[in-house]
């Protein structure tokens, strides 16, 4: 991808991030979510109907990667079925650890396909968030 | 100051990451290695050759810390940091002491190290925690800690030097009123020891923590300072080899008297012998001209920062080489990746006082911090990089 295109959609998604802001609901699955590494904090609540992944919203303090990482999966996976947004994931954290992946699974979310090895865990953060709440649904 | 002592200076990178840890000059590692390679032995065992050369140079450093911090030698024990030396304090001394209804003041600008263990204790004992409170521009006055201060006041635990704002707390005036209320006085100088001339015994200080690793010696070595007639009160956290007089089968055992009580096993010997040299180093240069030049690169950097209208300052007046910053609308650790790209090494995040975002209202922020070995030229480097970040969304994504 050429590096102002991603520059662009990356830069986008950080200063108008989807969904940035918390909403008042007890259905909603929540998590926070922060590295050891660096100092991205944020907060994830997630709403689950019919086995599809109808809502996610986030909120914190967050580095350029990890918001707009936050607002670009959001965006890639809401309205998808549970077995797909785990599929997602786990390519997209195949592509943030540099092993095989399936690009065409992952949309505009392959901006992230050369970070730097210190901004990995930045990536990661909102997947891990996820996968976690994911977790606690299919327990 | 002395650039050609530190080999990693030869890269081209301004290393402004000082309160985190510093660069050891080539003396310090040289003669680590020389114990490592030359006359490696265990320490009060032996008795070669070698094993008396370690004695002697391990033990001699505990003369060089006395002289350099004004204690008596046999207050001085050797512990693996400041982290562990501020635990030893809580854990060995004041769970012995402290009981349910007495007080602790500590600030909400404390390093983690000085603030947890006491939320530890006070759980288990029924002891409060008090902050005293800080002033606009989030420093300790004398009126402030005087206003705290109550009949139930047993322990002032604070750092010297705080590792956010930078601001030199009075410890001659906070000893002075310790002494005159018989309260036990805790220092935490993992920011001050290295950086300016610290008097244990003049500020009637009980207990003084710092660290190697942040003044030019190694990591895994610290100092613990205890005033003699406490340490017999105090009990180890660690028991084994070198810390006991006599154990028998009986389950009837008799501990060492002295800093050894607190030396449990085989201690790090390279390190100590490491932190000697550094200690030999930093008093060749001289604390005040040390303070004195970190408080003059400080001026310009801050006197600079100000002519550049997207740059918040936090801490413009504290007398340290400590410079907390933002640039205005960009989080501090995209800051610190942009900075990484000109090679200028800064920390970015709460810097272990997690509490002080109270006072502070903001989470994050840009440090720097200086060391001897910074120049002008770092400085201007800074500031030249800084004034060029409207383009750092460029550069860090």
């Amino acid at each position: 991808m050429d590096s102002n295109l991603r520059r662009e959609i990356i830069l986008d998604n950080y200063q108008n991030p989807l969904n940035k802001g918390l909403v008042k609901d007890d259905d909603y699955l929540k998590i926070n979510s922060n590295n050891d590494s660096c100092i991205d904090n944020l907060d994830f609540m997630m709403k689950i109907e019919d086995g599809k992944v109808i809502d996610i919203h986030f909120d914190g303090e967050a580095c350029a990667i990890s918001t707009s990482a936050s607002s670009i999966l959001i965006r890639n996976l809401l309205g998808k079925d549970v077995d797909e947004v785990e599929k997602i994931l786990n390519n997209y954290k195949k592509m943030i650890n540099e092993e095989d992946y399936d690009k065409e699974l992952l949309g505009e979310l392959n901006v992230y396909d050369q970070l730097q090895p210190n901004r990995k865990n930045c990536a990661l953060l909102p997947s891990v968030a996820i996968e976690k709440m994911l977790g606690e649904v299919t327990k | 100051m002395n650039r050609e002592d530190f080999p990693m200076l030869n890269e081209d990178i301004v290393f402004f990451d000082n309160g985190a840890t510093t660069l050891k000059p080539k003396i310090v590692v040289d003669k680590m290695v020389e114990y490592l390679q030359n006359y490696t032995s265990n320490i009060h065992r032996g008795d070669y050759d070698a094993a008396i050369k370690t004695n002697k140079a391990y033990d001699g450093v505990r003369k060089i810390i006395s002289e350099f911090v004004n204690c008596r030698e046999d207050e001085v024990i050797f512990t693996s940091g400041s982290t562990m030396s501020l635990n030893m304090v809580v854990f060995g001394y004041m769970k012995k002491h402290l009981k349910k209804g007495d007080e602790v003041i500590i600030t909400k600008a404390e390093h983690a190290s000085n603030v947890l263990p006491w939320l530890k204790i006070s759980k288990e004992l029924g002891i409060t925690v008090k902050y005293a409170e800080l002033d606009e521009n989030m420093e300790l006055t004398i009126d402030n800690l005087e206003k705290a201060i109550t009949e139930k006041t047993k322990v002032i635990s604070i750092a010297q030097v705080t590792n956010v704002i930078g601001d030199v707390r009075d410890v001659k005036a906070i000893g002075k009123l310790c002494q005159e209320r018989g309260i036990l006085f805790n220092v935490d100088g993992a920011q001050s020891v290295p950086h300016m001339k610290v008097d244990f015994t003049e500020s009637n200080m009980d207990f003084l923590s710092f660290s190697g690793h942040k003044m030019c010696g190694p990591t895994g070595v610290g100092v613990l300072i205890v005033k003699r007639e406490l340490m017999d009160e105090m009990e180890p956290l660690c028991y084994g080899g070198g810390m006991n007089q006599t154990f028998e089968a009986d389950g009837t055992y008799e501990l060492k008297v002295g800093p050894s009580k607190f030396e449990a096993g085989t201690p790090p010997i390279a390190e100590v012998i490491g932190l000697g040299e550094a200690v030999k180093y930093l008093q060749g240069i001289g604390m005040d001209n040390i303070h004195a030049h970190e408080i003059k690169l400080k001026k310009l950097l801050v006197s600079e920062l100000k002519k550049i209208p997207n740059i918040i300052l936090y801490n413009t007046n504290s007398n340290s080489g400590i410079l907390a910053f933002n640039i205005d609308g960009v989080f501090a650790q995209d800051s610190s990746v942009y900075l990484n790209n000109y090679n200028i090494y800064v920390r970015a995040g709460n810097h272990c006082a997690k509490i002080l975002k109270d006072e502070m209202k903001i989470k994050n922020t840009v440090r720097v911090s200086m060391y001897l070995y910074n120049n002008e030229e770092d400085v201007l480097k800074l500031v030249d990089a800084l004034k060029r970040s409207e383009d750092i969304f460029r550069v860090v994504i």
